[in-house]
């Protein structure tokens, strides 16, 4: 193999090469065509070559949705860039269909701008009548809209190699791709075996002969190539999704149970760990239910175990009362909810943070608990890690709020150096202090050991019912009382380790932006354009959401404005009978003006998209009346 | 006086004292007089101190419900938790802690109602664990609604005219399922039968489901007094390998049937047997049924460093 690639690569220098900063390409197809596995493969070759990435998954809401429809769009945007990349960026530069129907769910999205290079399967002119008139207005209508337009014979040049052209396309155009970015073909000929690892040295080869096959009819055809100058990593880097940092992070946490039941979009997350968890120690168990799950996992860690539970939005729904308990009754434990788009089973795939008020408060009667929203991937994997010591240090659950953009988003973050100080420690069985109750709760913290089975003289019997330090049921009417403040002092405690949030930007301005998880980099990236235009706008995200990080209100009064960027619903003044009296808030906005005393003000949406720099970038041009967009 | 098997719990020298029932009993148990929840309190008791089970190592997990209450009775660990959710908690109490002797006290609300699915299933896990299934027929904590298992025509808070629907027979619905292992019968007033269901319970490698008749004087005195006083409402199962009660204990009952436990098909027959008659004894047990504690037992105790190593090695997957 590597004397042909060395023959196209001698060819390749004979080309011409712009040179770019940076290229939005997404790969769209029905399911089942392997796009995400050739923009994943995309992706990490890049990543490995030094360059700034980020992927996103484009997901229809079906398995299997109809073939050739505007619903069926499935695949994922890769963003690569010279620097650091955090977010999916605003409009495709160019985009490889597999089919041509699938584009128009993309162009609704308004993911694509006029300029765009559109390369197409060709195979519609064999195929019938009806068909062909379709394929050809479609083609119409996106010349009129002004993309670039390629007809690509990926088909008939795959089926030189395998019997079924659905199954190698995919890395085809992964070839054709590494052509026009000037990827290295060694690393991505490593790439496709690592992805091929499982499978048989013919088929291994196949998919390599199907790589060199894009590769250099990319370069005997097509006329646009690029250049996308990259800096070789210092230190070991890795490159994956959220859901597989979070399945690390539970690994590195020492956690020794993972008890979950499947939905999407937390269950890759036990795909990962199911393949190490063992040999880490630890053993996944899938429930019966979203209930038995958290229950399993209150038993073990009430038992001394170390354990998380990974779910999404309707799985925390379900979860509640558990969850109630496990803060009445001071139980450590990590719950994980992968964010999706809701109420109910809303939309399964798609990206929303709609969860955060109702596991601040959705339990019944009082229930503080802490939660944590990591930003980016590599948070994904430290703050599982943080929760656990959380969950422990302070006796309760604890939330690691990711999202569907989190867990399928991947970028490559510092190789982490598992220490074994991450490691939760092993229970304690020694002998209980005499004298010492079950809830020993610190006047000053509200905090106490715990004790384990297995420790003499530690013996109580738990219970969700009020209860005395002795855990015995309550009878006394000053208890709850007194057990009430205990348990929420637990916050102010940890509150007063917490630091107050950096500001991106000016610790003074026109507006502040202030955000929560998956939107850092979006925010962060639309703020920096609006600056260089000479706005005033700062920027800061939360990472702590309960208890909240401190001094915010301070800030806040620097700004003239504050605003909450989210991906949850908010109603917008002045359509029908909204007014700024009646306005139902975004949730973080909804929970900083309770918080601050501060009239916050909020830009959301439910499109169920990751939110994009320019969309921000559209938002601010209004807000602040300026103009920042070329 | 330690008849524990070796293999089930690490036993810690007792330093010469040896626990009698009055070491297992915390505060005063608060049902009501006449309440069939007592005599089996004290029986379990009884089991502790027969056995000699370490305290701290002993734990009794519960649902919602009066007879729920037991743990806060035991002078053990104890985990009183939410309704119909005993079974998930227990699993997961048992599932990385082998040493751990655990108990499942539930009532047929908590366990035939609320929580049928996590009974379902927690009979398919087969982990080593007690469970005892107070059945009185009634929701006695709410002040009297009908319960799953109340007879047809039962009249209630719920269904003042008397309820309609058929009841659920615990037995017969555990003998139903897959890799069930062990299902016994005994009322809370025949203390020989209540012991030595126990102590068979105890001693099987795996989930051993225990439905106790258990009186409500309170809420469904005109439902278990006939039974009480009857000589003939009672078959007691009789086999060697069954639940064995001695000559004079044998005596006392009108009605012995001959039923070998481990025929299953004859299991599901004799269950059939409770619209006319209460039989009591051990229906089935298979002490080879695969038990899912042994698999969640399997890997504890790596070290640290195996820990780190396979964490690594799972990185280097994503290595750039
Ligand atoms: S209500 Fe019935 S079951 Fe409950 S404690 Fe009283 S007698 Fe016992």
């Amino acid at each position: 193999m590597s004397t042909s690639s060395e023959t196209i690569n001698s060819a390749t220098s004979t080309i011409k090469r712009d040179k770019i900063k940076e290229a939005v390409i997404e790969i769209v197809s029905d399911s089942g065509e392997g796009a995400q596995k050739c923009g994943q493969s995309l992706g990490t070759i890049s990543a490995k070559m030094g360059n700034g990435v980020w992927t996103v998954e484009i997901i229809p809401a079906e398995i299997r949705p109809p073939a050739r429809s505007k619903a069926g769009a499935s695949g994922i945007r890769v963003r690569m860039g010279s620097n650091k990349i955090t977010n999916m960026g605003d409009h495709a530069d160019m985009v490889v269909a597999l089919n041509e129907q699938v584009l128009y769910g993309r162009i609704d999205q308004n993911a694509y701008k006029p300029g765009t290079y559109l390369l197409i399967e060709n195979k519609w002119a064999t195929h019938t009548e009806e068909t062909k008139v379709a394929y050809e207005q479609s083609l119409l209508k996106f010349k009129e809209l002004g993309y670039i337009i390629h007809e690509i014979p990926m088909e008939k040049e795959c089926l030189k190699y395998v019997s079924d052209a659905r199954k190698g396309k995919n890395m085809w155009v992964l070839g054709l791709l590494c052509n026009v970015y000037d990827r290295d073909l060694t690393i991505a000929a490593e790439q496709v075996k690592s992805i091929f690892s499982k499978k048989s040295d013919e088929v291994i080869q196949s998919n390599l002969d199907l790589l060199h096959a894009g590769y250099k009819w990319a370069n005997e055809n097509l006329s646009m190539h690029f250049t996308i100058p990259s800096k070789p990593s210092e230190g070991e880097y890795v490159v994956m999704n959220g859901n597989e940092a979070v399945s690390l992070g539970v690994m590195a946490a020492g956690i020794e149970l993972c008890s979950m039941y499947p939905i999407t979009p937390a269950t890759s997350a036990s795909h990962a760990l199911a393949e190490t968890i063992e040999s880490a120690g630890g053993i996944i168990h899938q429930a019966e239910d979203e209930i038995a799950a958290i229950g399993f996992a209150i038993g073990a860690s009430y038992a001394g175990k170390t354990a998380v539970t990974i779910t999404s939005g309707p799985g925390i729904a379900l979860k509640t009362e558990f969850i109630g308990l496990a803060v009445m009754a001071e139980i450590p434990l990590v719950i994980i909810d992968v964010q999706r788009g809701g109420p109910s089973t809303g939309l399964p795939t798609k990206v929303e943070q709609g969860d955060l008020l109702s596991v601040l408060y959705g339990a019944a009667g009082d229930a503080p608990k802490i939660i944590l929203a990591p930003a980016t991937i590599e948070e994904c994997f430290h703050y599982v890690i943080l929760a656990r010591k959380l969950a422990e240090s302070f006796r309760s659950p604890v939330f690691v709020l990711t999202n569907a953009n989190l867990a399928t988003g991947v970028q490559p973050f510092p190789r982490p150096n598992i220490k074994s100080a991450w490691f939760s420690d092993p229970i304690d069985q020694s002998k209980w202090k005499e004298g010492v109750k079950a809830y020993d709760w610190d006047p000053q913290t509200g905090l106490s050991k715990r004790p384990i089975p297995g420790q003499k003289g530690g013996m109580y019997t738990l219970t969700g019912l009020a209860h005395d330090e002795e855990s015995h049921v309550a009878y006394d009417p000053a208890i709850n009382q007194r057990a009430a403040e205990s348990r929420s002092r637990k916050l102010a405690a940890l509150k007063q380790t917490l630091k107050e949030p950096i500001i991106n930007g000016d610790q003074s301005g026109d507006l502040l932006l202030v955000g929560w998880g998956s939107t850092k980099g979006a925010i962060e990236e639309a703020v920096e354009r609006a600056r260089e235009k000479g706005a005033k706008v700062s920027s800061l995200h939360i990472h702590f959401m309960s208890p909240m990080e401190p001094g915010l209100k301070p800030i806040f009064d620097k700004f003239k404005k504050v605003m909450t960027v989210e991906i949850n619903y908010s109603d917008t003044i002045g359509n029908p009978l909204i007014t700024k009296e009646n306005r139902r808030y975004a949730q973080l906005a909804w929970y900083l003006r309770a918080e601050t005393l501060t009239d916050i003000d909020c830009f959301s949406n439910v499109y169920g998209q990751p939110l994009s720099p320019i969309k921000i970038l559209q938002m601010l041009e209004k807000t602040l009346d300026l103009n920042l967009i070329e | 006086m330690i008849t524990l098997k070796p293999d089930f719990c690490d036993i810690e020298p007792l330093d010469g004292h040896l626990l009698s029932t009055d070491d297992y009993a915390s505060s005063e148990a608060r049902w009501c007089s006449g309440c069939g929840a007592h005599t089996i309190l004290h029986s379990v008791q009884k089991l502790c101190s027969d056995e000699q089970l370490p305290p701290e190592k002993t734990v009794f997990v519960s649902g919602i419900g009066c007879s729920s209450r037991f743990p806060h009775y035991m002078k053990t660990y104890g985990f009183h938790g939410l309704h119909g959710r005993a079974f998930p908690v227990a699993s997961g109490v048992k599932f990385r802690r082998p040493d751990l002797n655990v108990f499942v006290i539930t009532g047929d609300g908590d366990c035939c109602s609320i929580g049928a699915g996590h009974w379902v299933h927690a009979i398919r896990y087969n982990m080593k664990m007690v469970v005892l299934l107070f059945d009185n027929s009634i929701y006695g904590l709410t002040k009297k609604q009908t319960s799953p298992t109340s007879p047809i025509g039962t009249v209630s808070n719920t269904h003042p005219t008397g309820s309609v629907l058929p009841p659920i027979n615990p037995i017969q619905a555990t003998l139903g399922l897959p890799n069930v292992s062990f299902v016994a019968q005994t009322v809370d007033w025949k203390l020989a039968h209540l012991e030595a269901t126990l102590k068979k319970a105890f001693d099987h490698p795996g989930l051993a489901f225990v439905r106790i008749v258990q009186r409500c004087p309170v809420w469904m005195r005109d439902t278990y007094e006939p039974t009480v006083k009857d000589p003939n409402a009672i078959t007691v199962l009789h086999h060697d390998e069954g639940i064995v009660l001695g000559e004079d204990a044998l005596k006392k009952f009108r009605h012995v049937k001959d039923h070998d436990p481990a025929d299953i098909v004859k299991a599901r027959e004799v269950a059939e047997l409770v619209k006319t008659t209460t039989p009591i004894g051990l229906f089935y047990q298979n002490k080879n049924a695969s038990r899912y504690d042994e698999y969640g037992a399997h890997n504890l105790g790596i070290s640290v460093e195996d820990r780190i190593d396979a964490i690594n090695s799972h990185m280097d997957k994503y290595a750039i």
